[in-house]
């Protein structure tokens, strides 16, 4: 009860939308810092500026107090180099992380995230977050270390990633910015930048959004800008006939598609995975041994259980070994990093030939999570800590099993049922990979060492920045970007906004307001972004597909696109998503075809350049628009120790840090 | 089978992403306020249980369930073509279990750490 369908067969009328119609009502605002985007690096952003006595407005599509990727928990708390317990330097982490990507990733971002998540744990520790076994409900644990009750994941003796409490991060956040008197506009989609003169590659001097609830017209002024706006999803793949999106599905690349027209840019835009689409199951709720599910044993349906192996194969007879680096080996860098996993850091994990085992009749189908094989504090830590608090999890898994009858301490849980090379990883929950079937791989902003783009006034933060992705890096470049645009937007000048821009935007936000009623609809228009995605910017590219997914592209715009229609100011916001998805498509199709190579650490496969990571590509590829025309650059992977930046890390942070 | 037959579409797919206890939910419309996608809109009677009106954009994030300050007034429930095959089986005596089956085993009550 109600459901829609419901509800309007009793003999009552179609009810009438509930908020207040405002399509075309203007409201303007005016702020020091604008943050676009309230999920986690946007509150942390938000609030660290706030700290420093300027004005700030976040800006959420959603509601703050829940939404972002991370809204509904965290339980991992990666790169904690800083917490007292850690044997593994900002200065390490990041290398080893950069090493491990090949290259392909953002220093600044990398290192600002190791010196600084600690900080930014704590920082949601005063806010009341528990971070600590402070019940001693873990006390005498491996991974528990008695003195300052932390608790650690994977590599137990390194202890860089934390366990934590995190299910309730959101309404804590949400609390301190109240409490801070940040201006929070909910229900506000981010629609453009405004820009210095109107023009691209100028100065950003604020954003124009549109109300997903009432149609209301925002135009917000701003000295400085953070991108807050997370990872992308509904790029390549979307049904909702089957299950929900794996990121959150409201994001679908607004801070992506705005910071392009205004003339911002980008990197490894040409980077993605495949992924399981809509068949994928439901998040952690499938028996499987990776992340949050780190060191559970599985058995087959038998009962035989299949062997660990560290990255030596050297098998791994007893469970505590399953959480110790290799002889030799410095430390495992856990997962969730968003780092490929190579010899260095890989952690240890099932029997790599797992597939050809199954194969061979050695193990039996279907496969289990045996919990109970684990002694009581790692069984607890993993269903009762940690899936009690992750995104996505505490309700949807634990509650929901819990309440099914599940009992950890005596069920076996068990894995999807697939072909046996699905079973190569241990995060088997995310299905059959189907390698048309993309997910975002990481593209975003370039970035210095104050985490601000090229343009002035545009700063950006987790998801937003190129090479990024996790919780606690969100919450340390949030922390970061946060102080320094506030920073910027004490000294920087007033500018007033072109009112051409404005107009220009706004006939095009509402152009779905003015369509027939027959004409086409947002789920469908996604989809058909979709399968061009799909099919032209799939696995395999090349010049020609590229190219003809490109000229498609620009037809849908041209065609379905301007016939799009909304029925509300919630439909409107879809629809205005696809104006978005079509951008973001257009990028990586840009992207794709600057880098006439393939690339291993991309994820990248050129057909008509089949050679991986030759050593003439081994560089960033910076695009932007300028004119309207894209403009290819070249960036190399140490941009960030180059001139005019110190050559080290550490130097660079010290000196822009602003602490 | 007599009831009143109407001219509507078919219903959305999933059919329902949260279920409401009307005898708990006192239509505080807590959960429409704070819905990252906007899936529930308050029902235009006062008091009573908000609509379900896009279950196809729900994200199963489970916010709603965690912001009820009514244990019981909200239940999530997974797409079927997920939560049927979220099966387990009790070592000790072999028996499968399954998400939604028709005589399901008693709750475990013990609620996550912290």
């Amino acid at each position: 009860m109600v459901a829609w369908t419901e509800y309007i067969q009793r003999d009552v009328p179609i009810p009438d939308w509930p908020y207040p119609i405002r399509y075309g009502h203007e409201t303007e605002l005016k702020t020091d810092v604008l943050v676009l985007g309230g999920g986690i690096s946007g509150c942390h952003a938000a609030i660290n500026a706030r700290r420093t006595g300027v004005k700030v407005l976040v800006v959420e599509k959603g509601a703050t107090k829940w939404s972002g990727s991370g809204g509904a928990g965290v339980d991992h708390w990666i790169a904690a180099c800083t917490n007292p317990c850690s044997n593994i330097t900002p200065e390490e982490h990041t290398e080893v992380a950069m090493q491990s990507s090949g290259g392909y990733d953002c220093g600044p971002l990398r290192y600002v995230s190791c010196q600084e998540s600690w900080d930014a744990l704590l920082d949601c520790e005063q806010m009341g977050l528990q971070i600590r076994d402070i019940n001693d409900e873990f006390k005498g644990a491996d991974f528990r270390d008695d003195k300052t009750k932390l608790m650690f994941a994977y590599d137990y003796k390194n202890k860089i990633t934390l366990r934590v409490y995190g299910h309730n991060v959101k309404p804590l956040l949400y609390r301190e910015m109240r409490r801070l008197g940040i201006d929070i506009y909910d229900r506000v989609m981010v629609t453009s930048l405004l820009t210095e003169g109107g023009k691209q590659g100028t100065r950003v001097i604020g954003a124009t959004g549109v109300n997903v609830r009432t149609g209301e017209f925002y135009i917000i002024r701003a000295n400085a800008t953070v991108l807050a706006t997370g990872l992308p999803g509904r790029i390549w793949t979307f049904s909702t006939e089957l299950r929900s999106t794996f990121r959150d599905f409201n994001n679908v690349g607004d801070g992506c598609a705005i910071a392009w027209n205004a003339g911002a840019e980008f990197a490894k835009m040409e980077t993605s995975f495949g992924e399981s689409g809509a068949f994928s199951y439901i998040e952690y709720a499938m028996g499987n041994s990776h992340n949050t599910w780190y060191g559970c044993p599985i058995v087959d349906a038998r009962g035989k259980e299949v062997p660990w192996f560290d990255r030596d194969g050297r098998e791994l007879k007893t469970v505590p070994e399953r959480f110790q680096p290799a002889p030799g080996q410095r430390f495992m860098l856990g997962l969730g990093e968003r780092v490929p996993s190579d010899y260095e850091n890989q952690v240890n994990s099932l029997a790599p030939d797992l597939p050809e085992r199954i194969r061979k009749g050695e193990f039996i189908l279907p496969l289990y999570a045996d919990l109970s094989l684990l002694p009581e504090h790692e069984r607890r830590a993993i269903f009762g800590l940690m899936v009690g608090n992750e995104g996505k999890t505490r309700i949807p898994v634990y509650d929901v099993l819990t309440k099914a009858g599940f009992n950890p301490d005596k069920d076996l849980l068990q894995a999807p049922v697939m072909s046996p090379e699905a079973y190569e990883s241990p995060n088997f929950w995310s299905g059959m990979v189907v390698p048309h079937w993309r997910i975002w791989g990481g593209g975003g902003l370039v970035v210095n060492w104050d985490l601000k783009s090229n343009l002035d006034g545009l700063y950006a933060a987790g998801g937003a920045i190129f090479g990024s992705g996790a919780h606690a890096s969100a919450a340390a470049s949030g922390r970061y970007a946060g102080r320094k645009a506030a920073a910027y937007a004490k000294s920087a000048s007033e500018l007033i906004v072109d009112r051409g821009q404005v107009d220009r935007e706004k006939n095009r936000v509402y152009t779905p307001l003015k369509q027939n009623k027959h004409n086409i609809g947002w789920k469908e228009l996604n989809a058909g972004i979709c399968r061009i995605m799909q099919d032209y910017c799939g696995e395999y590219r090349s010049e020609e597909t590229l190219r003809a997914g490109l000229r498609l592209l620009k037809e849908l715009r041209e065609s379905e696109t301007s016939m799009l229609y909304a029925a509300t100011p919630h439909e409107l916001g879809r629809a205005l998503e696809c104006h978005t998805i079509i951008t973001v498509g257009e990028i990586v199709m840009q992207a794709s075809l600057a880098r006439k190579a393939s690339s291993m650490f991309l994820n990248l496969s050129r057909l008509d350049f089949p050679t991986k990571d030759p050593p003439e590509w081994q560089k960033l590829l910076p695009i932007k628009l300028m004119d309207g025309r894209v403009e290819v650059g070249e960036l190399p992977f140490n941009y960030h120790l180059l001139s005019p930046y110190a050559p080290t890390y550490r130097e660079n942070y010290q000196l822009h840090c602003g602490l | 089978m007599d009831r009143k037959v109407y001219m509507v579409p078919n219903p959305s797919t999933p059919n329902n992403s949260i279920e409401f206890d009307p005898k708990i939910c006192n239509g505080c419309n807590q959960c429409v306020e704070i819905c990252r996608t906007d899936v529930l809109m308050p029902n235009p009677e006062k008091g009573k249980t908000p609509i379900v009106l896009y279950p196809d954009e729900c994200w199963r994030c489970g916010c709603c369930v965690q912001e009820c300050n009514r244990p019981g007034a909200i239940t999530m429930i997974h797409p079927l073509n997920q939560s049927v095959v979220v099966n387990w089986k009790r070592k000790q005596t072999g028996e499968n279990f399954r998400l939604g089956m028709l005589n399901p085993p008693p709750p475990n009550i013990r609620p996550p750490s912290g």
